[in-house]
């Protein structure tokens, strides 16, 4: 029962979250750029307003078009449920096995592909296909970094490997850091973050994920939005349950320690977030085909890190 | 405590690898520069933290002559001299980043395999340090090989003496360390100015005075 | 035995089909036979599993003079019964409408069932020569199948091909069963069973089997038939080759290698581990780079067996180093891929004859919009192309999940050489499975969505209802199975008890449906769950916009940034898809090649764009083999034009020679 209501209690709090952390991100990178910037609630706001729109949707497209932003939006929240945040006792978490978190966004990512080639323009395939390039790279680089963590904690379950970690079970090893470093690339490059891509770009040549979406509007378009604010706050969340995992409320915790739980998490998704847009703000976005190059980076970083395993420890 | 120490020792390590891989990463001379820069930073980190844990003062010498000598010194005069000669600032390869770098990760992979049987009886936290100093030997070298501009040729003979000075700072009881560093140190200034200057004057018999003013003009 | 009266039936309706070819009724009788023969084995193979697991022999007495026919159904059988027949019951409904639109039915209706009867024949043989005879068989039906459309160049081309491959599988086949026989000659498996081979024999009968069974597969580097012969044949044929026949040989494979020989040593799992790799991210490339649908089916079934041979190879590694546990893990994981793989590779060439029936066209960039058209082709095409790329709530995924899985647990075993390898072959697979994904993508995106590039597409409309009730079967059985994955895995856990000596658990600590196969901690998956919240969630979303949104939608033409395109050739293609990864791999692999001739403004010339590949399976093997036995050939070919005299002389020349040999002897 407590497991249910816990799960409830994330599955709704990583909605009502998610435009938060994004909002701030936006908030502290105009702050380092010498703006001011808009309120932290200005991505709700947005929603809501897209919410009350009109969607309009092309005359060539499919079912699919309007089918895709629901699938989207549910696995990305789905995925995002899955993730303990504040405390590993949900019913979910069972299933919040790793290779299938990045089999979920798979799903979500698969759709919006899909929903970029239906309308039949230029600007959707350019994002359909330059998506799945960067997720050819990305996919098996967050597999590799599931393989380390497995070899390492014995386990692809993001709370189990917390669990590991906080429990003193690793110290501070180099394949922890490698792994850690590979799935940093990984989210940046999966959350369409400067240097891969840049959410806030319109210029028709460089965009990836504004290119795949460019023809939603209304509802629709709402959905995408917020599920690319949610793909944001899952990844951080990971980081956060697996390389950081400290305060995170065990089977069992009362209530003192579920609030100490929520209070941690806050404020690790909070220090990334500030952590993001301070990177973001210092460095310019690569050119496509360097993705290529960061991607497989990434991927490389991730099986050293598990060929490190084999000097460091006895496995 | 101990085991803390040579964590955190394992980690400076293994940031000078990720140099390692990084100058195989760039593609412009000038990140390759500050990517060397950084790695040599790591180095005397390393260093340091080795004196720290071993308590052996001599390798603070060894750190602040990799800080002052590596980190600044060289990356400042091969950034003057790029700039001053006016080398064409992409990176030239022989060998494209991806396929480099995927050399890279068998050579490391191969240097874990060398390195285990012959520390069997060594315990795991040396042969980590060996293992890492090792690999970024090898990848030195791989750079030397696969980056066609003397400048970077440069920069993998200084990568590869890194993983020399580390492997040495991670051994215990190494004296000789610091003189040691300091030759080499003097001998890579004298081998960089050297190949550098002959290299440039090949490079100005060959180009006319055209094909410079096509890259200035690029350059803005 | 049901499945002996069953196969027996095969036979008749081969010959119906050549006595009554004439009439377009008898080729759907036919059809509808193939139907019911493919079912009755199918539900045979499934109350197999449903009985007790004893396993069922049978002798004929048919056959060679002094020899008897042996059958037996046993788990491993059953279980590939279960897989040819499900396919193959939804490709012959499929023929029921489809045979007909054939230019040349009467060159396929007849084969049809013979070619089913093979490969049934070849999961109950229980002798090497009952097991060889099918499995010519199946090859030389199947190779007459390739050739009915024996008008084109082309499909000539890929049967001779094909037919060449054929005979060096069986030729690698034949003396790989004469070595597990030894000198015993006992032709029978259960002899073979019991009889030990030494150290030579045992490498031999691996490599044999490897490359016998592995180029009927598709193995790299043996796989160059495959994408040659798979899309020749009419697309019901090709579902069966693609999705089943490579599966006979997988089956082929493990029967040898984990039945007949039992002891294969584990560097053979290496190296089927690197093969498998190897065969999975090649073949997946090569997918990615096809303009013709269903050659991109074709490579991405190489892709699959690569898939497949991994888990295989793993199996056996894990069983020579004794880990059985681990080994029955690895084992039911590549079984339950070959499963899914033999539906959805199935569904998506059924589905790719749908396109060729409704508009005539294979190539990507002829077609596009015929989700509009062909909704219910396309919804079924989408489910499989969904399954394919490894996403939940489907199959693929479930079987990809226990692959990584067994695959995580490699570094248990003992060798260096194998702790440094599974990591390498981990992110080949892993790569293949991204690849996959954009391979798909790809597919499903330029042939079914946007708007229709070429004046067939535009007028093209649903096809007949057989065709859609197989394909709709199918669509269902990849997410049946997707979605009870604990119950398939018990089935298969009874499939690998008998070949590794451990039963797999399926569910541990968690219960029914949560797949945990190894323990409750290491992970755990179940699609159960995962569907019913997603759907919950999907739910829970709709709800949401239409209590807090507006509902109001309008049609437009499309926006594209304010660029207004008519011209349907200006969307994206199959080509310009497939650059960002050609240009990330294929610059290695294939050696890609782009050049752009621009002419200067104010010219009227058009602006020109050549693509140079390579293909490097072939230039680096084939081709070289090729010159080399057609060197020899010339040098033979010499002989034919001697004179007279000439003739008289070599005869002479041989027989005195002969005669020098019996002279010496003595």
């Amino acid at each position: 029962m407590t497991s249910f209501v816990l799960q409830v209690v994330q599955t709704l709090l990583c909605i009502a979250l998610a435009p938060l952390v994004t909002g701030l991100v936006r908030f502290v990178k105009s702050r380092l750029q010498g703006r001011r910037g808009p309120s932290l609630l200005q991505p709700y706001r947005d929603l809501y307003r897209l919410l009350q729109k009109e969607a309009i949707v092309a005359d060539s497209a499919s079912w699919l078009f309007r089918f895709a932003p629901y699938v989207t939006f549910a696995a990305v929240w789905l995925a995002a449920a899955m993730v303990p945040s504040f405390s590993t006792e949900m019913l979910l978490t069972p299933a919040a096995d790793l290779i299938a978190l990045v089999a979920l966004l798979g799903l979500a990512r698969f759709f919006t592909a899909l929903a970029g080639m239906d309308v039949g323009t230029s600007f959707g395939g350019i994002g359909a296909s330059r998506e799945m390039m960067i997720a050819s790279l990305a996919e098996p680089a967050m597999l590799m970094m599931t393989f380390t963590l497995s070899l390492l904690a014995g386990s692809t379950a993001p709370a189990i490997i917390g669990g590991f970690v906080v429990g003193g079970g690793v110290g501070l090893e180099v394949s922890l850091a490698l792994a850690l470093a590979a799935v940093v690339m990984v989210a940046i490059a999966e959350t369409g973050r400067i240097p891969v891509d840049n959410p806030a770009t319109h210029l028709e040549l460089t965009m990836v994920h504004e290119a795949m979406v460019l023809e939603y509007s209304g509802r629709h378009l709402a959905l995408m939005e917020a599920a690319g604010m949610l793909r944001l706050l899952l990844y951080m969340s990971l980081i956060a349950c697996i390389f950081a995992p400290w305060g995170v409320a065990q089977p069992g915790a009362g209530l003192g320690g579920l609030a100490l739980g929520f209070v941690a998490y806050c404020g690790k998704v909070a220090a990334m977030a500030v952590a993001l847009a301070w990177f973001e703000s210092m460095i310019a976005k690569m050119r496509v085909f360097r993705v290529a190059d960061f991607l497989g980076g990434a991927l490389l970083l991730a099986v050293l890190a598990t060929i490190f395993l084999y000097v460091s420890e006895a496995v | 405590m101990q085991a803390l120490h040579f964590d955190i020792a394992h980690m400076i390590d293994a940031l000078v690898l990720m140099m390692g891989f990084g100058l195989l990463y760039q593609r412009r001379l000038r990140s390759v520069l500050r990517t060397f820069a950084f790695q040599a930073t790591a180095l005397a980190a390393a260093a340091a933290w080795q004196a720290y844990i071993q308590e052996a003062p001599h390798l603070y010498a060894t750190a602040a002559i990799a800080l002052f000598f590596k980190a600044i010194a060289v990356p400042m005069a091969l950034n003057w001299l790029v700039q001053r000669l006016g080398i064409h600032r992409a990176v030239e390869t022989a060998l494209g980043v991806g396929p480099s770098m995927m050399i890279g990760v068998v050579l490391v992979a191969l240097s874990i395999l060398l390195v285990l049987p012959v520390t069997e009886n060594a315990t795991a936290l040396t042969r980590e340090s060996l293992a890492l100093a090792m690999s970024v030997v090898l990848l030195g070298l791989l750079m030397m090989i696969t980056r066609r501009n003397a400048v970077t040729q440069v920069v993998g003979f200084m990568a590869l003496e890194n993983g020399l000075i580390l492997a040495a700072v991670g051994a215990k009881g190494m004296p000789l360390v610091v003189e040691i560093s300091i030759a080499f140190s003097v001998l890579v200034a004298m081998i960089l100015f050297g190949i550098f200057f002959f290299r440039i004057r090949e490079r100005f018999d060959s180009l006319d005075l055209h094909y410079l003013e096509f890259y200035r003009g690029e350059r803005q | 035995m049901t499945v002996i009266v069953a196969l027996g039936a095969f036979l008749p309706l081969a010959v119906l089909a050549i006595v009554g070819g004439a009439m377009a009724a008898v080729h759907r009788v036919v059809y509808a036979g193939c139907f019911l023969a493919a079912a009755a084995l199918a539900l045979s193979g499934l109350f197999f599993f449903g009985g007790p697991a004893a396993p069922q022999t049978l002798v004929l007495p048919f056959g060679l003079p002094w020899l008897q026919a042996h059958f037996r159904l046993d788990a491993l059988a059953a279980f590939f019964l279960i897989i040819v027949n499900l396919s193959a019951a939804a490709a012959s409904l499929y023929g029921v409408a489809y045979g007909a639109h054939l230019p040349e039915p009467r060159r396929v209706t007849p084969l049809f069932p013979l070619f089913l009867g093979g490969m049934n024949a070849v999961l109950v043989a229980d002798d090497a020569f009952i097991f060889l005879v099918a499995w010519e068989f199946m090859s030389l039906s199947s190779w007459l199948l390739v050739l009915s459309e024996h008008r084109s160049a082309e499909s000539r081309h890929a049967a001779f091909v094909y037919l060449v491959m054929a005979v060096f599988g069986t030729f690698c086949l034949l003396p790989a069963f004469g070595l597990l026989a030894g000198a015993g000659g006992g032709y029978a498996f259960d002899a073979m069973r019991a009889s030990e081979l030494g150290p030579v024999a045992a490498t031999l009968v691996v490599l044999l089997a490897l490359m016998g069974a592995g180029s009927k597969a598709g193995v790299v580097p043996l796989h160059a038939w495959l994408p040659l012969a798979h899309p020749a044949a009419p697309s019901h044929v090709s579902a069966l080759m693609s999705g089943v026949m490579t599966k006979v040989a997988i089956y082929g494979l493990v029967r040898v290698l984990f039945d007949l020989h039992g002891e294969v040593a584990w560097w053979w799992g290496a190296v089927m581990m690197v093969v498998g790799g190897v065969t999975a991210v090649l073949g997946v490339l090569y997918a990615l780079m096809q303009y013709d649908l269903k050659r991109l089916l074709a490579y991405s079934t190489v892709e699959n067996v690569g898939i497949v041979v991994i888990g295989l190879g793993l199996a056996i590694a894990f069983k020579d180093e004794g880990e059985a546990a681990l080994a029955a893990l690895a084992l039911v994981a590549a079984l339950y891929h070959a499963l899914n793989h033999s539906l959805f590779k199935s569904l998506l060439f059924l589905g790719a004859g749908a396109v060729l029936t409704a508009t005539g066209e294979r190539r990507l960039d002829r077609l596009g919009g015929l989700l509009h058209r062909m909704p219910t082709t396309g919804t079924a095409f989408l489910v499989g192309a969904a399954a394919i790329s490894a996403l939940p709530p489907l199959n693929g995924f479930v079987s990809e999940w226990l692959i990584f899985q067994s695959l995580f647990r490699g570094p248990a075993l003992a060798h260096w050489t194998m702790k440094f390898g599974v990591p390498v072959v981990g992110a080949m697979l892993a790569l293949a499975a991204a690849l996959a994904a954009a391979c798909f993508v790809r597919a499903f995106g330029i042939a079914f969505l946007g708007r229709p590039r070429s004046q067939v597409a535009s007028g093209a409309a649903e096809v007949e209802g057989a065709m859609l009730a197989a394909m709709v079967a199918l669509a269902v059985l990849c997410i049946g199975l997707g979605v009870v994955p604990v119950t398939v895995t018990g089935a298969i856990a009874a499939v690998a008890e008998p070949l590794t000596g451990v039963r797999l658990p399926t569910a541990v600590g968690l219960g029914w449906p949560w797949l945990s196969p190894v323990s409750s901690i290491r992970g755990s998956y179940s699609a159960t769950v995962v569907t019913l919240s997603g759907l919950a969630l999907i739910a829970l979303t709709a709800f949401a916009v239409r209590r807090f949104g507006t509902r109001a939608l309008r049609r437009a033409p499309a926006w594209d940034c304010g660029h207004r395109e008519d011209i349907p050739n200006a969307q994206y293609s199959a080509d310009s898809f497939a650059q960002p990864l050609r240009r990330v791999f294929g610059t290695t692999v294939f050696a890609a090649r782009e050049q752009v001739v621009m002419p200067p403004p104010g010219d009227i010339e058009p602006a020109r764009f050549t693509l140079h590949m390579r293909d490097p399976v072939w230039d680096g093997l084939y081709a070289p083999l090729a010159r080399v036995v057609g060197r020899l050939a010339d040098l033979v070919n010499r002989l034919q034009f001697l004179t007279v005299r000439r003739y008289l002389l070599m005869m002479f020349g041989t027989l005195v020679a002969l005669l020098l040999m019996v002279a010496a002897r003595q």
